[in-house]
């Protein structure tokens, strides 16, 4: 790979004007900055400083786990934060390094290429007085023809192995000087180009893309369509604004998923209702895990699936609620937790007054398979023998207050103050699908059975396409490269004996530019079959 | 047929030790003007390529050589029940055999036994190597069989599909040359040493090594090689799966970053290979450094981290 003779990129800058100190400074550090020494070291840096983000929780990766570490070890998370442990990614030492390694790359490729051009408009340049010399060499082959005539026809050969040749008369015969092997520099420089087009769709992509994600209950009359106050949790580049996000609608119609006897999943697959036009017209699609739903200006992804068991409350005055509630799984064999409130219950029709302390609220776990031994672990994800275990709790939810809550639990504090209490017994109640649950002031929670639920993630990145361009392209880039060598051989051909001029002697040398260790042969083979008239 | 694979399990890594154990002595009795004329005139050349026999042929075999031939035999027929093993695996699973990280071992170093096998049948010189490339497919197969056994099974929904195939078979094949690649690495930083005369004690593993710049090119050859697929198997099949399954192409999971880790290591070494001022024994101990973190991709993420790549479960 190395470059036998010198680069002339750095020698040819002017010498620096004296008496500009500062000039001669920025002209220094430019120079360190784009060597390859500092590309080294450069690149060595980005390697260490990717480590952090897979020793500590990434926010980016997972919330939860994050906030986990957090209540692990209170003292010392928050100073890990302060040097950025949990965004490493996003962090300014990473951003730093990358930026820095960019710079070089733009101040390492814009030099190169330009003597590339050079290099390829420019003719290869005669041959050196002693081909002996070389690292390759044969001398004193004999030819019939005269120096002109042999000339023409090894420069014919040359140029038919694709030789970037060129013919040069002397005051003693000719020579022929050829080059070959451009191509690695080309694909040298396309690769390095390449990566800054990742480097910049990356960040493009973070600007102007967005995701959202969002749980989707079966059912037509849980549709949900893509504004940003639908999703349950979403991230807008900065570039992107809410009224940017396309309009389309979802409903989730069917909902597959098979196990192994393990409980292993074997598929997944979610049917669906989508509407392009604002919820007007719907047309059905389906789409699984590694087959994303790609929609006009967004694709749905299926991320997680499970179940949401459908509970009907009948209050004292006789009114009726019903709905899905999903549960979220907390592992493999779908064992959901979850909580149902009913803040609007117990509404006298007489005054139409609410009561806060007639709000109901259950909270247990959801099993779709229950085990004979009555513990609250699923056996199986599927739903052999649903069975759900609830608590009941009457009181102020606190959902009135406008504080942000979890619709996955109830209020630990109103619990602790008595403002919720718990009216059902010492254990949970069980309810299989179907069961009535009559509570103490006589009003009823009925267990109607279960919907599935799915967990989608709507996402677009418009630099995708590009980035995908440009890392195909840089693979070529990188395979020319590195297995294209350049070299160059020279002929010189002189009349075999100046009196008679009959016939020719002819000299080859030739010198491989890169590291490359095949060139032997080569240049055996090509001077061989230069004397036998070969192509 | 699971049984079938576990059973040629146990009788690969058998057949590797013994080749280990011959090779070691081959190492201990080898006469040194033997392997190294070989390697002379390997490096030589220029009259077609040297064979094994046409050397043992002049040489009455001592018995250091009868243990170096018994050793290459051992050598195959571990590779081939290396091969049954992986098969049958694929067979009793009904898919690929590399669903998780007991497979992944099992398919990574059978290509690192083949590559390897393929360079001993090219160049018989490097049968020297043999005792090194025997003891890092042991110690894979028996991490792999100890530690990280899972029993066959199907895959889970985000495995199956065409990319995954693309980007694990890739990346099998890539750290697999990789990994062989560390051998000829060790052993030129060792001849370097012996030659520039270090006497300790790595370096008097070099005493009847071949010459130091072929094991020099012979790693740069291989690691050039493997680049390419690594980077088509962990930057672009990897992220072309991750955008249909998960949505996204790239998220910094554990597994990702060690193979960007990775991935910026070699291109450091082949930068610093390229660098005219950067030694030869530097670039090499980032190739090493190189092999350091594929491991640390292969085994520490896998048992050390929790990840989306369900794959990487230890069991
Ligand atoms: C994003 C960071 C970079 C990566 C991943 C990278 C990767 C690579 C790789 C894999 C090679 C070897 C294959 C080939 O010859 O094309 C290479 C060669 C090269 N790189 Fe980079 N590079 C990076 C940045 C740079 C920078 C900043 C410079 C300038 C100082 C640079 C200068 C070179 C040169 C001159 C070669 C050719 C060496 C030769 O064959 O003579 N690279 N690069």
């Amino acid at each position: 790979m190395t470059v036998v003779e010198d680069r002339p990129a750095t020698a040819e800058t002017p010498p620096p004007r004296r008496g500009n100190p500062l000039w001669a400074l920025l002209r220094n550090s430019w120079r360190q900055l784009t060597s390859m020494r500092t590309a080294l070291i450069l690149l060595f840096l980005l390697a260490v400083a990717a480590v952090p983000g897979s020793i500590f929780p990434q926010r980016s990766v997972n919330r939860e786990n994050v906030a986990e570490y957090f209540t692990a070890n209170p003292e010392l998370a928050p100073v890990l934060d302060r040097f950025f442990a949990f965004d490493v990614y996003a962090s300014p030492w990473f951003a730093a390094i990358y930026l820095l390694l960019f710079t070089s790359l733009i101040g390492c490729v814009l030099p190169r290429l330009r003597d590339h051009i050079r290099a390829l408009t420019t003719v290869p340049p005669d041959a050196p007085k002693r081909l002996e010399r070389l690292p390759h060499h044969v001398g004193g082959e004999r030819r019939p023809e005269d120096p002109a005539a042999a000339v023409a026809e090894i420069a014919k050969l040359l140029r038919r192995r694709r030789f970037r040749t060129r013919l040069r008369e002397t005051p003693e015969g000719w020579t022929v000087s050829a080059e070959k092997g451009f191509l690695k520099e080309t694909g040298n420089l396309l690769f390095h180009v390449a990566m800054l087009a990742v480097l910049v769709g990356v960040g493009f992509g973070q600007w102007y893309g967005w995701h959202g994600n969002r749980l989707l209950v079966e059912g037509t009359d849980q549709g949900f369509c893509n504004i940003v106050t639908q999703h349950d949790e979403s991230v807008l580049g900065p570039r992107v604004d809410a009224g940017d996000l396309p309009d389309f609608c979802l409903r989730l119609t069917e909902f597959d998923a098979t196990f192994q006897t393990t409980g292993v999943p074997k598929s997944f697959r979610a049917t669906v209702d989508v509407s392009e036009d604002g919820g007007k017209r719907y047309r059905p699609e389906t789409f699984t895990v590694n087959d994303p739903l790609r929609l006009d200006g967004a694709n749905v992804y299926l991320l997680g699936q499970g179940y949401a068991p459908v509970l009907r409350y009948t209050d004292r005055f006789g009114a009726q609620q019903t709905k899905p509630v999903p549960f979220l799984p907390t592992d493999g064999m779908l064992t959901s937790e979850g909580v149902v409130q009913f803040p609007d219950v117990n509404i006298d029709p007489a005054t139409g007054k609410r009561d806060p302390a007639l709000q109901m609220g259950f909270e247990g776990v959801f099993l779709p398979t229950g085990g004979t031994d009555g513990s609250a672990v699923s056996q199986f994800p599927a739903e052999n023998n649903p069975v759900l275990y609830l608590a009941a709790y009457r009181g102020d939810l606190g959902l009135d207050t406008g504080r942000p809550g979890s619709v996955y639990a109830l209020d630990r504090d109103r619990i602790a103050d008595g403002d919720l209490k718990k009216v059902s017994g010492e254990r949970p109640y069980v309810l299989r699908p179907g069961e009535k649950w009559t509570l103490d002031d006589g009003t009823t929670l009925e267990f109607v059975g279960t919907r599935r639920f799915a967990t989608i993630s709507i996402r677009h990145d418009p630099t995708q396409g590009v980035m995908l361009a440009g890392a195909v392209l840089g693979l070529a880039g990188l395979m020319l490269s590195l297995s294209v060598h350049r070299r160059r051989v020279w002929f010189r051909v002189l009349p075999a004996d100046p009196e008679a001029a009959g016939g020719s002697v002819v000299e080859a040398g030739g010198l491989p530019r890169t590291d490359y260790s095949g060139f032997g042969e080569e240049f055996a083979a090509l001077t061989r079959h230069i004397k036998e008239g070969k192509s | 047929m699971a049984e079938l694979s576990n059973q040629l399990m146990a009788l690969t890594v058998l057949a590797y030790l013994a080749a280990m154990v011959c090779y070691a002595g081959e190492y201990a009795f080898g006469k040194r003007s033997h392997i190294g004329r070989a390697a002379t005139r390997e490096l030589v050349g220029a009259g077609g390529p040297a064979t094994y026999e046409e050397a043992a042929e002049r040489l009455k075999p001592s018995r250091g050589d009868w243990s170096g031939r018994v050793a290459v035999v051992l050598n195959l027929l571990g590779l081939a029940l290396h091969l049954g093993t992986t098969v049958t695996r694929g067979v009793a699973a009904e898919r690929m055999p590399w669903g998780n990280m007991y497979e992944y071992i099992l398919s990574t170093a059978l290509i690192g036994a083949a590559v390897w096998a393929g360079v001993l049948l090219r160049k018989p010189a490097v049968r020297h190597l043999g005792l090194f490339a025997t003891l890092t497919l042991v110690v894979l197969l028996g991490a792999a069989a100890l530690v990280a056994y899972t029993p066959v099974g199907p895959l889970v929904p985000a495995l199956n599909s065409y990319w995954y195939v693309f980007h694990v078979s890739t990346i099998i094949v890539s750290s697999g040359i990789f990994l062989v690649g560390v051998v000829p690495a060790a052993m030129f930083l060792i001849k370097n040493g012996w030659d520039s005369g270090k006497r300790g004690f790595p370096y008097t593993l070099g005493r009847r090594v071949g010459d130091a710049g072929t094991l020099e090119r012979l790693t740069f050859r291989l690691h050039a090689f493997a680049f390419p697929l690594f980077t088509f198997g962990a930057l672009i099949a990897g992220p072309l799966w991750a955008e249909a399954s998960w949505g996204r192409y790239w998220g910094w999971d554990p597994k990702e970053v060690w193979a960007f880790i990775s991935w910026i290591v070699y291109a450091a070494y082949l930068h610093a290979r390229a660098t005219p001022s950067v030694r030869r024994t530097t670039a090499t101990w980032i190739a090493i450094l190189g092999f350091v973190t594929m491991l640390m991709n292969l085994f520490g993420v896998n048992l050390f981290f929790e990840g989306l790549h369900s794959y990487a479960d230890a069991g």
